[in-house]
């Protein structure tokens, strides 16, 4: 059912902020369907990484394409093709959640038809059926979590970035959030999420991880742990970024 | 289209759900014209004054009794010296001091002329200016009175001094300036901020990395505010014009053409305080510092230009404002057609285009 091709090819992508290079020259494929996990430290270079990927930044130099797209090209094409959530799980508080929904159905060309679908089997999915009407503000912070996510399904992306999408929450919503993740991946959808948890790396199909704006180890966590002789995702990370 | 009537949608729904942006956009344009209609008017009633009568007789008491008699003033003090004035001044109450000249009756008579003089506190210099009209007007109406029953001209001349300022130049209409500050308000102020917040809720990346493109979303949000300000506009012309009685005497259509010019120029400035302010707080700052005061300080609305200092005068130029006060007063006031005031509306239309110029440079250069 989930086709191997690549979704995301990135080849020797570089950004620079004057003589410093945020991001130098890295290169890694996504394959379709992938749950694939882009950790870093903070200012490691993973935001601009990603912000080149959703077409909202421009590289450099270097090579990448996402969903079939060229990035400097073909900015507009990715953005239909793919979802964003950020890690303010970005929706209008003072909308309730209907009007959210059809908001942003709205701004990606859903026709009515649609969005009422979308919109009954996302509210039945998350159990929101008694809050529809309410207003975003009042809702507890792991449900606006789920519901920025599905949001960002919407449209039915081939590829959705998550940039640190669990911060703040507890664990326990930590955990159903990734229940929702690999429901989205098993239905095909390609994640492609940024985390400092190290134990979400775990759940991830590979990781790559960023030291210094360049790519310092990527495969399934498996064999990164092998590789570096450790028990836990943690001691990989903490291995790589102490050099 | 249809993606177009949906943002539209959604900004209406932010600010008709925030009521301190409901509150901006349309109590503040009703408070501050009513505010400024009634602070700021023509009619004096019950003003304190004194009177010195060195003559003392009968048509100096005559004239005593006219303006006492009159609802525009109240005598609190006969004084006997001229040395009282000025402590009679100083006590603050007291806005003007009528002073007769010694024989005021026999020099109507024989001289055919009598002086009386008429002393105003021009601290406020408004008030003073408006005091002494009514004065020489009652006075005015005396001496016709007195020609009437008597074929002789006699005259009365009152010779108004003013204390404390003697130049009197700032006779301001208050409704070109309330409408210029309330226009540049709702646009610049509400327009940055509503950007503002879109960026600090995290919303404004989400736009950004959907299908919309930049320019789509800065116009979506523009959009309401350029039809709230209309209907700002329309509601301040309309109490000016039946509360205040301010006339049009130009084009009603011109008026609103250059009304509209002067909300794009401040939507455009909105526009570009967005987009070198990170919060929201950030933008209501700069807009009221940067825009507000400016606005109301140096636009001629409340300070006459031309009194200005030769610097300020320069810097005034630059204030869209000033060209927006000129524009509005020659439609309403002087009824001027559109090639009296074509060098303002292009200076305009120009400001707009820069700062729709530097808004695009500067959102590229975030972009990147």
């Amino acid at each position: 059912m989930i086709q191997k091709h690549n979704v995301i090819e990135v080849e020797n992508l570089s950004k620079l902020f004057g003589d410093f290079a945020a991001v130098n020259q890295i290169s890694f494929q996504v394959k379709a369907g992938e749950i694939f996990g882009f950790l870093g430290a903070n200012g490691a270079g993973k935001t601009t990484a990603m912000k080149m990927l959703i077409g909202i930044s421009s590289p450099t130099s270097g090579k990448a394409t996402v969903a079939g797209f060229d990035v400097y090209r073909e900015a507009e094409s990715i953005k239909k093709n793919i979802g964003y959530m950020s890690q303010k799980f970005a929706l209008y508080d003072d909308l309730t959640v209907k009007e959210n929904i059809t908001f942003f159905g709205g701004i990606y060309g859903l026709s009515k038809k649609q969005i009422e679908q979308k919109r009954c089997e996302l509210v039945e999915e998350l159990g929101l059926q008694e809050v529809t009407n309410s207003l975003v503000a009042s809702l507890p912070l792991g449900w606006k979590q789920k519901l920025a996510f599905s949001v960002s399904l919407l449209h039915e992306p081939k590829i959705v970035f998550l940039d640190e999408p669990t911060g703040g929450v507890d664990p326990i919503t930590r955990r159903q959030f990734w229940e929702l993740i690999y429901k989205a991946a098993h239905n095909g959808t390609t994640i492609f999420v940024t985390t400092h948890y190290m134990d979400e790396a775990e759940y991830c199909d590979r990781v790559s991880i960023m030291v210094n704006g360049k790519i310092e180890a990527l495969d399934t966590p498996k064999k990164l742990k092998e590789q570096y002789k450790t028990n836990t995702m943690n001691d990989v990370f903490l291995k790589l970024a102490r050099g | 289209m249809k993606r177009f009537v949906g943002f539209v949608r959604k900004e209406f729904y932010h600010i008709f759900r925030d009521k301190r942006s409901l509150f901006i956009l349309f109590g503040m344009p009703i408070a501050q014209i009513l505010l400024f209609g009634f602070a700021i008017t023509n009619e004096i009633n019950n003003v304190d004054i004194a009177i010195l009568d060195q003559a003392n007789d009968v048509n100096s008491r005559e004239i005593i009794q006219k303006i006492s008699a009159s609802k525009h003033f109240s005598i609190v003090d006969i004084i006997q010296q001229e040395s009282s004035i000025k402590s009679i001044f100083k006590k603050g109450n007291v806005k003007a001091v009528l002073q007769f000249e010694n024989n005021f009756s026999s020099n109507l008579i024989k001289e055919k002329q009598a002086n009386v003089q008429i002393l105003t506190d021009a601290t406020d210099p408004n008030m003073a200016n408006t005091i002494s009209n009514y004065i020489t007007s009652i006075l005015k109406n005396y001496q016709q009175e007195l020609n009437q029953t008597v074929s002789i001209d006699y005259q009365i001349v009152p010779q108004s001094r003013m204390v404390y300022n003697a130049e009197l130049k700032s006779v301001y209409m208050f409704v070109p300036g309330v409408m210029t500050v309330i226009l540049m308000l709702v646009s610049a102020m509400m327009t940055s901020i509503s950007i503002t917040r879109e960026k600090e809720q995290g919303t404004m990346e989400i736009l950004l990395v959907s299908p919309l493109k930049p320019f789509q979303v800065i116009v979506g949000k523009v959009f309401p505010y350029i039809f709230l300000s209309i209907i700002n506009a329309v509601v301040i012309v309309l109490l000016s014009i039946f509360i205040f009685n301010v006339p049009v005497k130009g084009s009603l259509f011109l008026l609103g053409v250059e009304s509209v010019l002067f909300i794009i120029t401040s939507l455009a400035l909105g526009i570009l305080i967005s987009t070198i302010s990170a919060t929201q707080q950030t933008a209501m700052m700069i807009s009221l510092m940067g825009l507000m005061l400016p606005t109301i300080l140096l636009s001629g609305f409340i300070f006459p230009i031309s009194s200005m200092p030769l610097p300020l005068q320069v810097i005034s130029n630059i204030i869209p404002a000033k060209w927006f006060i000129i524009i509005v007063k020659g439609i309403m006031l002087k009824g001027v057609g559109f090639g009296f005031i074509l060098k303002e509306t292009l200076i305009l239309f120009a400001m707009t285009l820069v700062f729709m110029g530097f808004s695009v440079k500067k959102y590229n250069i975030r972009l990147e």
